[in-house]
């Protein structure tokens, strides 16, 4: 490394100081692990010169985020909490972006066999009565609070046992957690595709439509905080439901297949 | 990507620099295969497609980004990832990846300037234990003691909890920037400095009492003579502080957040490409850090000349 190169990484690095425009959002960690961030950020600071700083929460927090103050619009997926936060009035309204669906992934062996399941709430009880180890996000996120309702949906209430192990991390660590101990994990479509490390792990149930998995979009009220950038939270959002974020949405694949599918009004 | 480079006059400049560059990760690439075969030739392998990878351009060797679920036994797999690793480092640093060097330059630029601050308040209060005499004096010194382990996770929280925009300081709007980092890790450094430069002056300050006193110095200039003579030994503590500092993540990524471009640095980004099930690339970039901690150590020492002959 000589004089030039570490020239150029300090330049690169102020360059990223004196950018215009910025603001923060807060999003899942579905939306970042599954690389769909990666092609869209880009375009969006092509596009609208806007530089968008992603933190990569859970929806619980992501949530939290917001009604601090402390990120100037959130991009979730967990309908109740959205509409509780627009109701207490720290968003100003909830705009729905995509949607992709939830999967059950688990050993390719199936020692449940939940391949054949009926439905959701059937695989799960299908889990619970072979007692396969089962690996929960544990950390109140979107995908976390769904499961936690396929739970009550089966009707399996007892979870205090030890097949059921809660993580308490985000998606792509509960991915990892699960394929070492070679378990059942509920995970939304797109970041399991993306994630690198399958091990033995396998796609086993998908397609009820209770796994539907909506993304939506909600700006930070700057009644409630004033010094959020409404403005540009405001142009974000013109351009996640525009055409333009339709076609890189909906043209984002891997391995052939579609991750999400973009549903803005 | 900062758009400023591309477009900038330094632009020219950088690209000569990075053609020679640009091309040594082709040349090593024999090597790279000679010293450890493509997974193809190796037993209970299977790999589906060789498709280049495009973070470290070896055909066939790489399996990031590819869904091939081959069989492999366990032991092979664990192994592979480690060589992996330490092939994509050396891809990384000849190729001189632009995020690579922005984030390890982050990671520089947050611990060192953590260092420095923490070594101006934790140096002279360390000194300042060791020669000023009160009443709750070990109180304070046990105390600071078990501050070395301080919780990181912890003081993250703490720190996150205060620069809020609804906690006191959120009007500074300085959560999730760099500054944060800093702040969080002058909380976790300054005691662990404190300490050891206290433990080093304790010594020095048994061997000069005599002499200082006899000489009738004010207390400032005792502490300023211990310093100096100290130095070396004081050189030990900031290394110390250095070393607990850039391997850091659980404050930081609390407080900084780990936004791409803003406040990523090379021990988030590792946490992040766990979690992306990225393990070769994860221990790539933990290679890196590790070179990192040993480079700058090194160049710590050469400059101020310890371990030479002639000298301790």
């Amino acid at each position: 490394m000589n004089l030039n190169h570490i020239l150029a990484g300090g330049l690169i690095w102020m360059a990223s100081l004196v950018q215009a425009d910025e603001m923060k959002m807060a999003v899942t960690t579905s939306f970042h692990n599954s690389g769909l961030s990666d092609v869209l950020l880009p375009e969006i600071e092509k596009d609208l010169d806007l530089r968008v700083q992603l933190l990569v929460v859970g929806t619980g927090q992501a949530i939290r985020l917001g009604q601090a103050g402390d990120v100037d619009a959130i991009l979730v997926h967990s309908k109740t909490a959205e509409e509780a936060f627009v109701a207490d009035g720290y968003g100003t309204h909830r705009t729905e972006i995509m949607y992709n669906d939830f999967v059950l992934i688990g050993p390719a062996a199936d020692p449940a066999d939940i391949a054949t399941a009926t439905s959701a709430a059937d695989a799960l009880s299908r889990i619970a009565t072979a007692q396969t180890p089962f690996v929960s996000r544990g950390d109140d996120s979107g995908t976390h609070k769904k499961e936690q309702s396929l739970w009550d949906t089966a009707n399996v209430s007892d979870r205090d046992v030890v097949w059921y192990k809660e993580a308490g991390a985000g998606m792509g660590a509960t991915l990892n957690t699960a394929s070492g101990l070679n378990a059942y994990i509920l995970s939304d479509r797109a970041s399991w595709l993306k994630f690198g490390n399958k091990g033995d792990l396998a796609l086993l149930y998908s397609g009820d439509p209770i796994l539907f998995n909506q993304y939506a979009y909600l700006p930070v009220d700057p009644a409630r905080h004033d010094h959020v950038m409404s403005d540009q939270a405001a142009r974000l959002e013109n351009w996640l439901t525009s055409p333009r974020a339709q076609a890189l949405i909906d043209g984002y694949t891997l391995n052939g297949e579609t991750l999400f599918t973009f549903n803005a009004k | 990507m900062p758009t400023l480079l591309r477009r900038g006059q330094f632009g020219a400049t950088v690209c000569q620099a990075r053609t020679f560059w640009q091309t040594m990760p082709t040349a090593l690439t024999p090597c790279a295969i000679f010293l450890h075969p493509p997974l193809s030739n190796q037993k209970n392998v299977t790999i589906k497609d060789k498709k280049t990878c495009a973070a470290c351009a070896v055909p066939g060797l790489c399996r990031i980004n590819q869904s091939g679920t081959g069989i492999r036994t366990k032991q092979t797999n664990a192994m592979n990832e480690i060589l992996q690793g330490l092939i994509q480092a050396a891809q990384l640093i000849f190729s001189l990846d632009r995020d690579l060097i922005e984030i390890s330059l982050r990671s520089l630029y947050v611990t060192v300037t953590a260092v420095a601050i923490a070594s101006a308040i934790g140096l002279p209060l360390g000194c300042w234990l060791a020669v000023r005499r009160f009443r709750y004096r070990r109180f304070v010194i046990a105390t600071l003691n078990a501050l070395m382990g301080l919780p990181p996770v912890v003081v993250g929280l703490i720190v996150y909890l205060l620069l809020s925009r609804s906690g006191p300081f959120g009007v500074f709007g300085l959560l999730f920037t760099p500054t944060a980092m800093i702040i969080a890790q002058v909380v976790i450094l300054t005691p662990l400095i404190a300490s050891i430069a206290h433990q080093a002056i304790r010594e020095l300050w048994a061997e000069y009492h005599d002499l200082l006193i006899s000489l009738n110095t004010t207390r400032r200039q005792r502490i300023g003579t211990l310093l100096w003579d100290g130095r070396r030994a004081l050189l030990t503590a900031a290394l110390a502080g250095f070393g607990r500092g850039i391997g850091e993540v659980g404050a930081i990524m609390i407080v900084g957040g780990n936004i791409d471009h803003a406040t990523r640095v090379l021990t988030t980004a590792i946490a992040l490409e766990t979690g992306k099930g990225n393990f070769s690339l994860a221990l790539a970039l933990g290679f890196v850090l590790i070179g990192l901690a040993v480079l700058v150590n090194l160049l710590i020492h050469s400059l101020s000349r310890t371990e030479v002959s002639g000298r301790w």
